[in-house]
């Protein structure tokens, strides 16, 4: 590396980059292994559960909050993700998977942490008995608790796409919606659905630990929509190549920074870095927006015409420029479209420009799938069922991730408004095409994966 | 950074002797009509925690009417340099 003190305009970049794009890492995420919890005895089991986190996470949030001070890039969520719970519930009737989900939230406001995630199963090829009740538990999980995120891997290019769990996952996303009508179904923005899901993502509400991975990781989620569209906004009439290549240049910089405050925070936990994941994470405050950078690149509304190819040219400029960057890319890396953290998506759809068949056509060309978006309370669960079908296709048959996380906020009707707050946001009901589907989707069994998945 | 007045320079290089902190290079350039000083200065001799001295570099700013900010080098060599 070139010695050499750094220059003035090196650091009024950084600077810039932080205070006026609003630079953050949105999340860095202590993975933690439960394999060893495991036992018959569901009451030993939540006892090594909560004795686990709270011993490995005892430091955790006070050292991101002093490599933050130090380093001078705000960090703004310090996260848990767990084994996939299904591993260490085994057995477990509905009542102690229930209070599991409680010990984990106990255990979160114990080490101060903002989320916990991993309350979930990975059952693309098929389900145990204890999977399917620790899914169908999932909505009195999700209501009864704060922090507790939770989701379920239904399909894989390996294993195709599950249709039973994707029908019990739209159940799971209609019940958590209901039971939390009194907040415009917010229980259900903290499930994802998913295809092909990435064992060390370290964003919410999908992360969990996977099994592939060591005892314990720091995982980390650099965010930044807002100095891409900087980036953008002052290259008008730029060709796409050039345009491309400057993309790349500003997710090196994001990417490089996310990578060394991870290493340093796992260095003074004495945990492993795991990776860094560069995801374009839109949040509601303005021009921290995903769809301002399609905007920013000549489109007067994100959705009309062209931003497909503007999404494309984006999410894979900002992988290019992030593998560059660092050798510990992974997670999902590449640019999300919530509709409710997106203030411009929101207004969007409001305005028409994004429905839901536009945002599934996005979904092929971004980095995970259907996020956020509030649909009318009275969608049978046989229709949420096939948008996720249709959703995880996508991901399987192009190898790639795709996720839903879909609310059906009760009582609610399109032209009406969801408000959850905070990192969450609000946003107006999108209509769902109606007309009968379920003579389709109760067939169940399995989709069959594609051909390409028989390469051995 | 912020707007240029007399003292700015004294006011902040002698809080960094104050505490024990040497200076290895300066830098200063008038950008868009505003001040803007780097420092890269040593920060291993501290009396104190980073997070006291970055408070009261801070403060300091503020007396100054200028807005201070104490990062580690690291950070821009990561960032700007392939």
């Amino acid at each position: 590396m070139k010695r050499g003190f750094v220059s003035l305009n090196e650091i009024m970049e950084t600077i810039e980059m932080v205070k006026k794009e609003k630079l953050d890492i949105r999340t860095i995420t202590l993975g933690i292994s439960l394999l060893d919890c495991c036992g018959r005895d569901p009451k030993e089991v939540m006892e090594r559960v909560y004795n686990k986190i709270v011993k490995v996470a005892s430091k955790f949030v006070d050292v991101v909050r002093e490599v933050e001070e130090e380093y001078g890039i705000p960090i703004v969520n310090a996260r848990i993700s767990l084994t996939p719970i299904s591993l260490v519930s085994a057995g477990f009737d509905e009542g102690a998977l229930v209070e599991l989900g409680r010990v984990l939230e106990l255990a979160a406001n114990e080490v101060k942490v903002d989320f916990i995630g991993g309350y979930g199963a990975l059952v693309e090829k098929g389900m145990t008995p204890w999977e399917e009740r620790l899914i169908s538990v999932i909505p009195y999980v999700l209501s009864s608790t704060e922090k507790v995120c939770s989701f379920v891997n239904v399909a894989s290019t390996k294993a195709g796409i599950n249709i039973d769990a994707v029908l019990l996952c739209a159940k799971v996303i209609k019940r958590s919606a209901e039971l939390t009508s009194s907040r415009d179904g917010i229980g259900a923005t903290k499930f994802v659905v998913f295809a092909n899901a990435p064992s060390d993502n370290p964003f919410m509400a999908g992360a969990f630990h996977g099994v592939q991975e060591g005892e314990t990781t720091i995982n980390v989620g650099v965010s930044g929509p807002g100095v891409i569209r900087a980036v953008v906004e002052d290259l008008r009439g730029m060709d796409f190549r050039n345009l491309a290549n400057e993309i790349k240049r500003a997710a090196f910089k994001i990417t490089a920074a996310g990578e060394l405050l991870g290493k340093e925070i796992a260095r003074r936990l004495g945990v492993t870095f795991g990776i860094v994941d560069l995801s374009l994470a839109p949040t509601p405050n303005p021009g921290d927006s995903v769809a301002e950078i399609i905007e920013a690149m000549g489109i007067e509304r994100c959705g009309l015409p062209g931003t497909i190819a503007a999404l494309a040219l984006l999410n894979d400029a900002v992988k290019k420029g992030g593998v560059m960057a660092s050798s510990s890319v992974g997670g999902l890396s590449g640019a999300f479209i919530p509709v409710s953290e997106d203030a411009e998506m929101a207004r969007c759809a409001l305005e028409g420009s994004i429905n839901i068949g536009k945002l599934k056509a996005m979904t092929c060309v971004c980095s995970v799938g259907l996020d956020m978006i509030a649909i009318p309370g009275d969608t049978p669960i046989e229709v949420i069922a096939c948008i996720i079908a249709d959703e995880m296709a996508i991901g399987v048959f192009n190898s790639k991730t795709t996720a839903v996380r879909l609310v059906p906020v009760p009582g609610k009707k399109v032209g009406d408004k969801a408000h959850w707050g905070g990192l969450m946001g609000e946003a107006p009901i999108i209509g769902v095409d109606s007309g009968r589907v379920d003579a389709f989707i109760m067939r169940g069994g399995r989709i069959p994966p594609p051909l390409f998945s028989f390469n051995n | 950074m912020g707007v240029d007045r007399v003292g700015i320079v004294a006011g902040i290089s002698s809080l960094l002797a104050q505490y024990n902190v040497n200076i290895e290079d300066i830098s200063q350039t008038i950008m868009q009509g505003i001040f803007v000083m780097a420092m890269i200065v040593n920060v291993s001799q501290l009396p104190c925690s980073f997070s006291e001295f970055k408070k009261a570099l801070e403060e300091r700013g503020k007396e100054l009417g200028v807005e201070v900010w104490l990062q580690r080098e690291e950070i821009f060599r990561a960032m700007h340099r392939v």
